[in-house]
């Protein structure tokens, strides 16, 4: 099939098969290699990529549903000018251990910052139950969300 | 067996023996630095396996068994072996060239594809190397497999069964590095056995009027870091390299060497970025069946497992035991015998180190009149078990400590303070038979703050309970470490060492203790991911081996490497070595300053050269190997819970959580309590829901959707990380490692809460279904007892 889309502010054109997964055409065909494969079932998270503003499981989600729309990956999200302050965040709390799950721990923030829906600690923790992280026990990841929402304790 | 360095373990130590009285400033040790992968990892660009390629690499999959416990009667690969861009197919008939082509650490029973028979559910049976990923899973799914079904013995009961056939007959092939001295013969499925036995147990309870007694169950449950077991193998004539997701470079370089009969210096291994590991990707793991594969393809090929595969690669053992305890009237405590049985699995994988820890977690920190502990390591036809952070601590201390809290409850006296009076202090042995370490940490203070934190003592309402438990894990593994620190001309410094990066920070940590030798900033100073070419040898990242013995390498090499620095600065100022200092990247002798670019110009005579030092940790004693001698230290697990119980669902809520991490000297406080608090979740995982099913030898819940991790809803309302530092540790500046302890503790403290709730519980995990039931279970008797 061809599909057009928009991969981190560049257009691409491709012929794909139909049942090749987003997460797979990044990764493979693109090198861009940010948003990991773990689970493969859409539960943990690491995965995640924003498909027009909103975060997506690229692994249970095809490469041709992305067609006539726009992907943002963290190798695009890190050219943002917003990016430093997640970083910070992130680098502040250490809210980072291994780094596998931690784009889509990102993008997820980003997306959910950008709605409004990260109004509370609650919002919080409701917004990032479908990502998952092994190391860190959550608490510096919720912190440094708190601060990149501006939620107070 | 005690750590042999140049250096005594008192804080901010002189860097090397021959400088006396060297200025070290702490603000390198002890500062909460940002991590030096923290940019890589947050936009992305830190490299793993599963993102690395090579020229001409295909991708491997492999066909796994679907039935438990089989004879191979024939495999047909053809019509895989003909597909289009198939280019080769391994079976267990490719590796008759091998000598012994079975492997395993500890000891060498697992082969490196099945070889005429399969052993549990998920055991590799066919590989297949090809141009593509969706070619390979084609063509595995074109291969036919006869099996012959033999008996499951997929669980304890059956493998230990008196007409159970043996899963392993032949003699015992001892691994490389087992760690355990001599390994007995094997008994039946009892592959390995380990007695721990002090004072005559059957006279000293004669007195006793408190027995308490139990049988606990443990169960299986998989170490889930996130990112699955990845291997890319190349192996050509004279030169097998791998880019592994290992925590043991060095060890699988050397199983390699053995298997495919090359000199070690014929394997390269290298590792990048790790994403979590956990214990599960120590030893070696899917390297072998990769090489082997690669062998056969003449090409390099990639074998990246997906999740159900990496859950029977490697996982926790599953666990019966039969516990008692005895004491006095008043508390005071007299014996304790526990019998356990750990599962396996199907390869001994680090089986019997776990048994071993394990057994030595037994008794307990606790004085005894006298101690008896057998513990059995058991094959059966399920996927092989390894080691999972704090393991045999984590599966012997919420049953120790469960029974600890009993005979105060009998004897009428508060539970922290039972532990007060009978904990071992500073200086005693730990292990009742007067062997190994003596105790290295201040358990007591250490109980009284969790206790403090959860709130001990104070009035809880109706189904809350606060439970505390303490417990000791033997650490450090075999104490070998090197470590090489390179200054080069413009002043920056690389340090090269073999802990691998799996995300505790060991990159940030080692960088601040070289930049604190040197006298400069860690921003200076790259660490480098092991490549066993260049690295050198580190027996292994595990055990929370790695600040404490590696750090004291790299510490040892930094020293060496100022030690250049103030000889060549000491002859441009006239003045005696001993009388520079290293301070903000200069040498500094009263009003006489260069910066260290200058000293090495000084040293060369141009603006080039390089200073490159070594250092080396190794052991002094222990002449037979085994780590009976160690251990290297005794990590703290000390743990409170304060929760509740709905007694309608059976659901429990961690209302508040504390840990101990009693480190000695924290390099980097902020890490120490990222390790503690990631090991409170998981530890709360492994108490509350995660388990390993298998029905009729068949693992049913091989995805995260029917196996539950803990998720960011599962925080704790309070988690409090305490960080005790007493200096009281062999590494550098007093240090000793962390990061397993709360992982034993929080199952234990969770227990002793529930049961401080009304609820006490032999079985894990506590899934509301099991506590609701017996809660059911515990009314009834209570009526009829009424």
């Amino acid at each position: 099939m061809e599909i057009e889309l928009t991969v981190n502010g560049r257009q691409v054109a491709a012929e794909v098969e139909p049942q090749v997964l987003l997460l797979d055409f990044l990764r493979d065909e693109l090198d861009l290699t940010g948003a990991k494969r773990s689970c493969d079932v859409q539960v943990c998270g690491t995965c995640t990529v924003l498909v027009d503003d909103a975060p997506v499981s690229a692994c249970t989600y095809l490469a041709h549903e992305a067609h006539g729309r726009s992907v943002l990956t963290i190798e695009g999200f890190a050219r943002h000018a917003d990016f430093g302050r997640y970083a910070e965040a992130f680098e502040r709390h250490a809210a980072l251990q291994c780094g596998y799950c931690t784009p889509g721990f990102l993008l997820t923030i980003k997306s959910l910052a950008d709605a409004g829906e990260l109004r509370s600690e609650d919002e919080i923790r409701h917004g990032l139950d479908g990502n998952i992280c092994r190391c860190t026990g959550y608490r510096a990841i919720l912190d440094a969300a708190r601060e990149i929402a501006g939620v107070g304790r | 067996m005690s750590v042999e360095s140049p250096q005594a373990a008192t804080p901010l130590a002189p860097a090397a023996p021959a400088v006396p009285e060297a200025p070290v400033r702490p603000e390198e040790v002890g500062a909460r630095r940002v991590r030096k992968d923290a940019r890589e990892k947050l936009s992305g660009q830190a490299q793993y396996v599963g993102d690395m390629e090579m020229p001409g690499m295909l991708i491997g999959k492999v066909l796994r068994s679907d039935v438990p416990h089989a004879r191979i009667v024939a495999v047909d690969a053809s019509e895989a072996e003909a597909m289009r861009g198939v280019v080769a197919v391994l079976t267990g008939e490719d590796l008759g060239d091998l000598d012994h082509p079975y492997f395993g650490h500890a000891i060498k029973d697992r082969p490196v594809i099945a070889i005429g028979r399969v052993r549990f559910h998920g055991e590799p049976v066919a590989a297949v190397a090809a141009v593509d990923e969706a070619t390979a899973d084609a063509a595995i799914r074109t291969i036919v497999v006869e099996y012959e079904e033999l008996p499951v013995l997929d669980s304890l009961d059956r493998a230990l069964a008196g007409d159970a056939p043996l899963l392993h007959d032949g003699p015992v092939v001892p691994g490389l590095f087992h760690g355990l001295g001599t390994l007995p013969e094997r008994d039946g499925n009892v592959g390995y056995r380990y007695t721990l036995s002090a004072g005559d147990v059957s006279a000293a309870s004669d007195a006793a009027d408190i027995v308490v007694e139990g049988e606990y169950t443990f169960p299986a449950v998989y170490q889930y870091a996130m990112e699955t077991h990845a291997t890319i193998a190349d192996f050509k004539p004279g030169a097998i390299t791998l880019w592994a997701n290992c925590q043991h470079p060095f060890l699988t370089q050397a199983e390699i060497a053995d298997l495919f009969g090359v000199p070690t210096g014929e394997v390269r291994v290298v590792v990048p970025y790790l994403g979590g590991g956990f214990g599960s990707k120590s030893y070696t793991k899917m390297e072998p069946l990769t090489v082997a594969l690669s062998r056969k393809a003449g090409r390099p090929v990639k074998i990246a497992n997906r999740v159900d595969e990496s859950m029977v690669t490697s996982r926790r053992h599953g666990m019966k035991c039969w516990m008692r305890t005895t004491a006095m009237a008043d508390g005071t405590l007299l014996t304790r015998e526990a019998r356990f049985w750990m599962d396996t699995g199907a390869y001994a994988d680090n089986g019997p180190r776990v048994t071993a820890t394990a057994a030595d977690a037994a008794p307990g920190p606790y004085r005894w009149e006298a101690v008896h502990v057998d513990a059995s390591c058991v094959y059966c036809t399920t996927a092989p078990s390894g080691s999972y952070r704090a393991f045999g601590a984590t599966h012997l201390q919420w049953i120790g400590e469960s029974q600890i809290d009993e005979v105060a409850r009998r004897a009428g006296i508060d539970r922290v303070e039972l532990r007060r009076r009978a904990l071992v202090v500073p200086g005693e042995p730990v292990r009742p038979d007067g062997t190994g370490k003596p105790l290295d940490a201040d358990l007591v203070g250490d109980v009284e703050q969790v206790a403090q934190a959860i709130g001990w003592g104070q009035p809880r309402g109706e189904w809350r309970g606060r439970g505390v438990s303490v417990g000791l894990l033997a650490a450090g593994a075999h104490p070998v470490s090197r470590a090489s620190v390179r200054m080069t001309a413009d002043g920056s410094v690389e340090v090269n060492v073999g802990t691998t990066e799996v995300g505790q920070g060991a990159r940030t940590v080692m960088a601040q203790i070289a930049a604190q030798e040197l006298g400069c900033s860690s921003d200076r100073v790259t660490v480098h991911g092991a490549d066993t070419r260049f690295t050198p040898y580190d027996r292994s990242t595990g055990a929370s081996r790695s600040t404490t013995l590696a750090g004291k390498a790299v510490q040892n090499a930094a020293g060496n490497v100022a030690a250049r620095l103030r000889e060549s600065a000491a002859e441009a100022f006239g003045v005696d070595p001993s009388d520079v200092s290293l301070v903000d990247g200069h040498a500094v002798a009263g009003t006489e300053r260069l910066d260290f670019p200058d000293v090495i110009a000084q040293r060369f005579g141009f603006r080039g050269g390089e200073i490159i030092e070594g250092g080396e940790v190794r052991p002094t004693g222990g002449k037979t190997g085994s780590y009976a001698e160690g251990p290297v230290f005794w990590e703290v697990c000390v743990a409170g819970v304060e929760l509740e119980l709905d007694p309608e669902t059976g659901m429990i809520e961690l209302l508040r959580t504390a840990t101990v991490a009693d480190v000695g000297k924290a390099i980097n406080p902020q890490l120490v309590e990222r390790q503690d608090e990631g090991a409170t979740l998981q530890g709360l995982g492994n108490a509350l829901f995660e388990e390993m099913v298998f029905v009729d030898g068949l693992l049913i819940n091989d995805s995260l959707l029917e196996y539950r991790v803990p998720r960011i809803a599962d925080l704790p309302g309070e988690m409090t990380s305490i960080v005790v530092e007493n200096a009281d540790g062999p590494g550098p500046y007093g240090a000793k490692g962390c990061g397993e302890g709360a992982l034993a503790a929080l199952p234990a403290a969770i227990v002793n809460a529930l049961a401080d709730a009304g609820v006490p519980m032999n079985e894990l995990p506590l899934t509301p279904e099991r506590v609701w039931l017996r809660l059911q279970e515990l009314n009834a008797n209570e009526e009829e007892a009424v």
